[in-house]
């Protein structure tokens, strides 16, 4: 066991990577309930968008095609859950549900033929001089694209939620569904774009772990990533920035079990690898003693009625 | 004669089963607080609704200043100026004041620009109200406060006021009245929609009244007595039936020194209320809603437990039982929501009939559920309470209200209770199907069980009781004979003159 060969600068650059998958499906679901829809297909819609990316850059060459094939994927997914909460207007758990079933075997039946193969490489953007500072160079400038989108996303839906009027809309349609209509607000229009931009960030998410994070394709890779990211919306009391803490603490557990494991600590693997799962949900419970901030028409189906 | 600001031509508007609306006309002058009566159900809010975009009426047209006037949506409806207050609060809970004025306004300026301005508004209609506080922390009257200032905002030409009164104070109501009359003052016209007729005749100018959709008559409050608005509401002379002196037995149900705090956050409490309910008596507990009427009702049938003493059937104390335990005694209750708290909307008539009849009917068998025997004893009350339904295995929301409403009353009636509590009996049921049920309260107060009627329609409380009492802010009066009562001594029983003699403090 020698703990010196954990590189602390590398451990920090590398849980921004891990975090990232989490955020912008933590992202995306803050949004659709926020809006007050629960989505449970969040991992499904990861991994549809996962293979979808990887099949477009495999074709096209290009990551950046694949990203947006990503983000389309996870969207037309979520269709399948507007058809079935917000036209058909069926039960929101039991459609989310089927929604990740669906997509994980979706996405397996996608994949046959991309298992081994290795996806275009998107390579980190290097700025001159700001990329080269020594330890912050590394750590903050030396990333990928989707990593800084991630962080542009959730700036932008904070900022989206909290000043702009579009976020005020969104906010009282999860607040009182019946209110917002009798004011005269398209309630299921609203939804529908909600749960639209839910599927594309869990997309995006599930492409980042495909075409970046490991990169290859393996079936059932996002491996409960979907789970986390909505349980993190909850922990996080659906504020942006908490998601975010929570996200990296996440990642950082992660990175931090397997540099543990490398170095060959006397714990089992076992304990090692659900570490992150429980510091995170730990932490975030503690955060989240303020339980006054769902949504109050979070789950419940809205139908027009005079 | 000027153009009036809305005038309105035959509209109308059916829902299945019920024409909600049928050829209402009349018109809305300038500055002009305009009465809009009727009982429940009359037809009020769906008028309203039509005028506020919320729904399109099947024919007829509005004019708005003489312009051919047809929102698509609540929004052109604000747009031409036409601003209402809802009965129930269209607010946000969790967001501060400003953000909820924001979201009624078409263009709302910055959000410090607004918090200036409803300061300034507040200000001068004698509203204060702080725009960054949240609005699930307010009161019922500060919450009515900035519904009227979002819609004094947009200065509009029309304020619409859905039963603004039913959740205020009277001191509430004196400073709502004030404002109302500096609007009329800057020419602005209110449609003020109430069954508060005392209220009615300090505020307004003119009145239409509605009776099952239709209008039925326009009058000049203030020179109009109180009891001609109520029967022209009601359509006929409160009739008085005759109740020769039936002999009553012993007392079955007795209440006394009553008080208990509502379960919900905007319920009323019951405050010392006593009443004694002899057997064969049928006693009619009168009100506006929200008086605590749920409140009585829970208490009654043990869903709100109180002190044992407070509750005594036949002497005993039940206070403390709950639903299941006064049900095998023999206390009955058959609330007033249909969907939802007396049947379970997705369940057949045969398992609903068997979650209140159970005990008494004996159609469980340790643990084990006789379905034979619930059938058939859903089959019975689908037979005697001539329940239109293809059979006992369709679920209770397939029914209409009024059949679902027969099957309910029907379940209690045919279990035979010693005491049986009733809450709105006939809400919303067509006047056949309300017929029916009153004979089967009738007829079963006949056979000696102690009936406890709470109900907002008079007409019905004078046809069936025995003895009268009004509930009236989780107080209840001292109960009197129906014999001899008349309408303006109801009125005083319901407080409706309290509310006028605040008003003109």
């Amino acid at each position: 066991m020698d703990l010196g060969e954990i590189n602390p600068v590398l451990l920090v650059a590398s849980l921004m990577v891990a975090a990232t998958p989490l955020l912008l499906a933590a992202i995306g679901e803050l949004v659709v309930e926020k809006a007050g829809v629960l989505n449970l297909g969040v991992e499904g819609m990861m991994i549809v968008g996962a293979i979808s990316g990887f099949a477009i850059s495999v074709e096209t060459g290009s990551p950046w095609l694949g990203f947006i094939a990503a983000a389309i994927g996870g969207a037309v997914l979520s269709l399948l859950f507007v058809v079935l909460t917000q036209v058909a207007l069926a039960n929101q758990v039991a459609s989310g549900l089927a929604l990740t079933l669906f997509g994980l075997g979706f996405s397996a039946l996608m994949g046959q033929s991309y298992v081994g193969v290795k996806p275009p490489s998107m390579g980190d953007i290097h700025i001159p001089v700001i990329s080269d500072i020594p330890v912050i160079g590394p750590i903050l400038f030396q990333h990928d694209p989707i990593l800084y989108v991630g962080i542009a996303l959730t700036a932008a839906v904070w900022a989206t939620l909290k000043y702009t009027r579009v976020g005020l809309i969104l906010r009282a349609v999860g607040e009182n569904h019946d209110a917002a209509h009798a004011l005269g607000y398209k309630v299921i229009k609203i939804r529908v774009m909600a749960i639209l931009f839910g599927g594309a960030c869990a997309g995006l998410g599930g492409a980042y772990i495909s075409l970046i994070r490991v990169p290859q394709w393996t079936e059932g890779m996002t491996a409960g990533v979907g789970w986390i990211a909505l349980a993190l919306v909850v922990f996080a009391s659906w504020k942006p920035w908490r998601a975010l803490l929570g996200a990296y603490l996440f990642g950082g557990i992660t990175v931090l079990q397997l540099n543990l494991q490398a170095a060959g600590v006397a714990i089992p693997v076992e304990y090692l690898a659900m570490s992150p799962y429980i510091i995170t949900i730990l932490v975030l419970v503690i955060l989240s003693a303020d339980k006054s901030s769902a949504p109050a028409s979070l789950g419940r189906t809205f139908h027009a009625s005079h | 004669m000027t153009t009036p600001l809305l005038s309105l031509q035959g509209l109308t508007k059916a829902y299945p089963g019920v024409v909600a609306n049928d050829q209402v006309s009349f018109d809305i002058g300038e500055g002009e607080v305009h009465a809009l009566l009727g009982e429940n159900g009359a037809g009020k809010s769906t008028l309203v609704k039509m005028i506020y975009g919320l729904v399109k009426p099947d024919s007829g047209t509005m004019l708005l200043r003489g312009q051919p006037f047809a929102p698509a949506e609540p929004r052109a409806a604000r747009a031409d100026g036409i601003a209402m207050v809802f009965q129930h609060f269209s607010l946000f809970d969790a967001l501060n004041v400003a953000e909820n004025i924001a979201l009624g306004m078409e263009n709302p300026p910055k959000m410090s620009d607004l918090a200036t301005r409803i300061r300034e508004v507040s200000e001068t209609y004698g509203l204060p109200l702080d725009p960054y506080r949240t609005v699930g922390d307010l009161s019922a009257g500060e919450r009515q406060r900035v519904e009227i200032i979002r819609c004094l905002l947009q200065d509009p030409k029309l304020l619409i006021m859905d039963e603004p009164t039913s959740v205020l104070t009277p001191q509430e109501v004196e400073i709502l009245f004030e404002t109302l009359n500096k609007l009329r003052a800057e020419g602005t016209s209110i449609l003020y929609i109430s069954h508060k007729l005392e209220e009615i005749r300090t505020l307004c100018d003119h009145a239409t009244i509605l009776r099952l959709g239709k209008n039925v008559g326009e009058c000049v409050p203030a020179e109009t007595s109180a009891r001609d608005m109520a029967e022209m509401m009601v359509g006929s002379t409160l009739q008085t039936p005759e109740r020769s002196g039936r002999d009553f037995g012993e007392v079955a149900l007795d209440v006394s020194g009553l008080s208990v705090p509502s379960p919900s956050e905007f319920g009323t409490a019951l405050r010392n209320v006593h009443m004694t309910v002899r057997k064969g008596e049928v006693l009619g507990i009168g009100g506006v809603a929200g008086n605590g009427q749920d409140e009585l009702l829970g208490v009654l049938s043990g869903e709100i437990t109180t002190a044992a003493d407070a509750i005594k059937f036949n002497g005993q104390p039940i206070g403390l039982l709950g639903p299941t335990t006064r049900r095998k005694l023999g206390v009955l209750t058959a609330p007033e929501e249909r969907l939802g708290h007396a049947a379970a909307p997705d369940m057949s008539l045969t398992e609903n009939a068997l979650l209140t009849g159970s005990v008494r009917e004996g159609l469980e068998n340790n643990g084990f559920l006789k379905w034979a025997e619930t059938k058939s004893f859903a089959e019975k009350i689908i037979s005697a309470f001539d329940v239109r339904t293809p059979g006992p295995e369709n679920a209770a929301r397939s029914l209409s209200g009024g059949n679902l409403q027969k099957f309910v009353i029907g379940r209690e009636v045919l279990q035979n209770p010693d005491v049986l509590v009733v809450n709105q009996p006939t809400w919303g049921v067509d006047a056949a199907a309300a017929a029916s049920i009153r004979q089967a309260i009738l007829d079963l107060a006949a056979k000696g069980t102690a009936v406890v009627c709470i109900s907002q329609d008079l007409d019905e409380l004078m046809e069936i009781s025995d003895s009268f009492a009004a509930l009236n802010e989780g107080r209840l009066s001292a109960p009197r004979p129906t014999t001899g009562l008349t309408v303006d001594e109801i009125g005083l029983m319901m407080g409706g003159a309290h509310g006028m003699e605040v008003a003109h403090v």
